[in-house]
């Protein structure tokens, strides 16, 4: 797919082209009503899209008797609900958990697809753009299809109730990150490549030395979207996880909604405070990479 | 003579490092992609409850999707809710974007607070908006009731859970508010001004330089959220499934993938839910064909 206009080659070109395309204005007078007139509904728009946020975090501070009334501003403020999730569940074991498979997963999908990238875009091989073609058809399969075989596996080799399935298929590189990563290698010069040829580096090194320095931004890209999937996942924990001690934060929390949410025990102050605990680690990695995720959304559209 | 020897045996030996590259996609392949879809393909022939072996039954699983009303309902639900949530999402995100493309600077800000949603692990997306559509206490229903309208009952009314679910999903739409602000920012400007000489209007503008080069965008859009949206699970399993059911919802909700889910994990017909899966793919792939088609009408490509 392509975007007709301008096709920035790296996420650096795209961030000066950003810069420089402004568009002409039709009269200044009307340019600056306008203008206002835009901020002050992206201003209203903005208030609806951060209205659960603020009241998620507000809810998740009441009393159990006031959870539901009108005020934004919890009072008293009873933190005591973080403290009451922390002695209803396993939560340590649970972010344990989650932040395992989250970080063995990415890593592990970032270098075998970077790895994978790498072997489409530099080297000539029979078959090569059949084979591409085959992993970007994959992309189109629903996860439907191969969950049951998969999951006979893994009851084969007796990795049921462990945390293995939710991240092993990862060592084998995925699909769209693979062509995510193939578009970065071939921006890349090829006389850089043989200029390592000569100083005697093998195809792996020149991979591990020039290859990945060169597009380091790009595998952040793939390595916060792919912690934010695995953290995220509910259906594989369901399929592979019993013990209440292996859950992820996902699964975890289920377990939660189902006691004390809606016909449950009626708790919603701790449901929603573990709603939080499980929302804060994306949104702090967010803002510490916040062009990485823009910029990688950004891509995937505009890319051919 | 030498050289030209030497030169082939060269290209042989990088030829093998190519395949050694990709050899983890390969493996990855064969293993968990292909594999798997002919064993379900196989076992959607078959009986099969993982504790005895499979048992084959013909096309007895296909013969009763036709006669399953579960079946018949789950697949009405997937395909209502993702005919009511993929125009209503692209055209929202378009609004969006284009003010975002009107603001200049603060652009970025207001990029991040669309986007902040999308970053909410589904499964906290699910609870956080049990509450929000609580037809008695919920946040949309309060805000209705601010201008005086009676809101309906979102999360136990069968006609409006559905609609509810696409409002939450709504919330979620900023990665797709980030790809065509992308696409808006690469639209050349000296088209503008090509268009402001001669004279266009605002929607001139807009219908014949704006739209045009962005339909690649909002071409790529559909697609991949029509998938997903065909796929959806975690929300609306968190909701409505799991220990505590209403009756109502678990109908009004049964997404497809939910069934499927049930019927291999929960009820152990692991050959009717391979089945089931085919038949989601086949539904998939015939969708993703007719929107091929027809883009050539509308997705237009720069230099073709």
């Amino acid at each position: 797919m392509e975007v007709a206009g301008r096709r920035p080659a790296t996420f650096e070109a795209a961030a000066s082209a950003e810069m420089a395309a402004q568009r002409p204005p039709r009269s200044r007078a009307r340019d600056l009503l306008s203008r206002v007139l835009f901020v002050a509904l992206l201003l209203g728009c903005s208030l609806v899209f951060l209205a659960p946020f603020a009241w998620l975090v507000s809810a998740s501070l009441k009393l159990r008797s006031e959870v539901f009334n009108l005020e934004w501003i919890p009072d008293p403020v009873q933190w005591v609900n973080y403290v009451k999730v922390w002695q209803a569940a396993p939560l340590l074991a649970w972010l344990k958990n989650s932040l395992l498979v989250g970080a063995i997963g990415a890593v592990a999908v970032t270098l075998s697809s970077s790895l994978v990238a790498f072997g489409f875009a530099y080297f000539r091989f029979r078959g090569r753009d059949l084979l591409f073609g085959l992993v970007l058809a994959t992309m189109m399969l629903p996860q439907a299809v191969t969950m049951i075989p998969v999951y006979l596996i893994w009851n084969e080799l007796g990795f049921i109730n462990t945390l293995v399935p939710l991240w092993a298929g990862n060592l084998f590189g995925s699909a769209f990150y693979v062509f995510l990563l193939r578009q970065f290698y071939l921006t890349l010069p090829r006389d850089l490549f043989n200029a390592a040829r000569i100083d005697g580096a093998n195809y792996f090194q020149m991979w591990l030395r020039v290859a990945l320095p060169l597009t380091r931004t790009a595998m952040i890209v793939v390595f916060v979207f792919e912690f934010k999937a695995l953290w995220t996942d509910l259906m594989k924990p369901l399929i592979y996880l019993f013990d209440n001690t292996l859950f992820t934060m996902p699964r975890g929390i289920k377990t939660l909604v189902d006691r004390f949410g809606q016909g449950g025990e009626m708790q919603w102050e701790i449901v929603l405070a573990a709603t939080v605990i499980l929302t804060i680690p994306l949104i702090l990695i967010f803002f510490l990479g916040q062009r990485y995720f823009i910029e990688g959304i950004s891509a995937s559209g505009v890319k051919e | 003579m030498a050289n030209k020897q030497d030169k082939s045996l060269l290209k042989r030996r990088k030829a093998r490092w190519g395949w050694l590259f990709i050899a983890p996609w390969v493996i990855g392949f064969v293993v968990f992609t292909a594999g798997p879809m002919i064993a379900s393909l196989y076992l959607s022939f078959t009986e099969y409850d993982v504790l005895r072996p499979p048992k084959p039954v013909g096309l007895d699983n296909y013969a009763q999707l036709l006669q399953d009303p579960r079946l018949r309902v789950s697949l009405w639900n997937s395909f209502f809710y993702t005919a009511l949530f993929v125009p209503l999402a692209t055209l929202v995100a378009l609004c969006l974007a284009l003010l975002l493309d009107r603001v200049h600077r603060a652009a970025g800000f207001f990029r991040t607070v669309f986007y902040l949603p999308s970053l909410t692990p589904t499964v906290a997306v699910g609870a956080l908006f049990l509450w929000i559509l609580n037809p008695n206490v919920g946040l949309i229903n309060r805000g209705l009731a601010l201008v005086g309208i009676d809101g309906p009952a979102w999360t136990t009314d069968p006609t409006w859970i559905k609609p509810g679910l696409v409002l939450m999903s709504l919330w979620s739409l900023g990665g797709t508010v980030v790809i065509y602000y992308a696409a808006l920012r690469g639209v050349p400007v000296t088209l503008y001004e090509a268009a402001r000489i001669e004279g266009a209007s605002a929607w001139q503008e807009f219908r014949h330089v704006t739209l045009p080069l962005i339909s690649g965008a909002i071409f790529f859009t559909l697609i991949v959220n029509t998938i997903a949206a065909l796929q959806i699970f975690d929300e609306v399993y968190t909701m409505y499934f799991g220990q505590m059911e209403s009756g109502a919802a678990s109908n009004a909700a049964l997404f497809y993938v939910i069934y499927l889910f049930r019927q291999a994990f929960e009820f152990l017909h692991m050959g009717y839910a391979s089945a089931m899966a085919w038949l989601l793919f086949v539904l998939i792939m015939l969708l993703t064909a007719i929107q091929l088609r027809l883009s050539r009408r509308w997705v237009y490509y720069e230099g073709r």
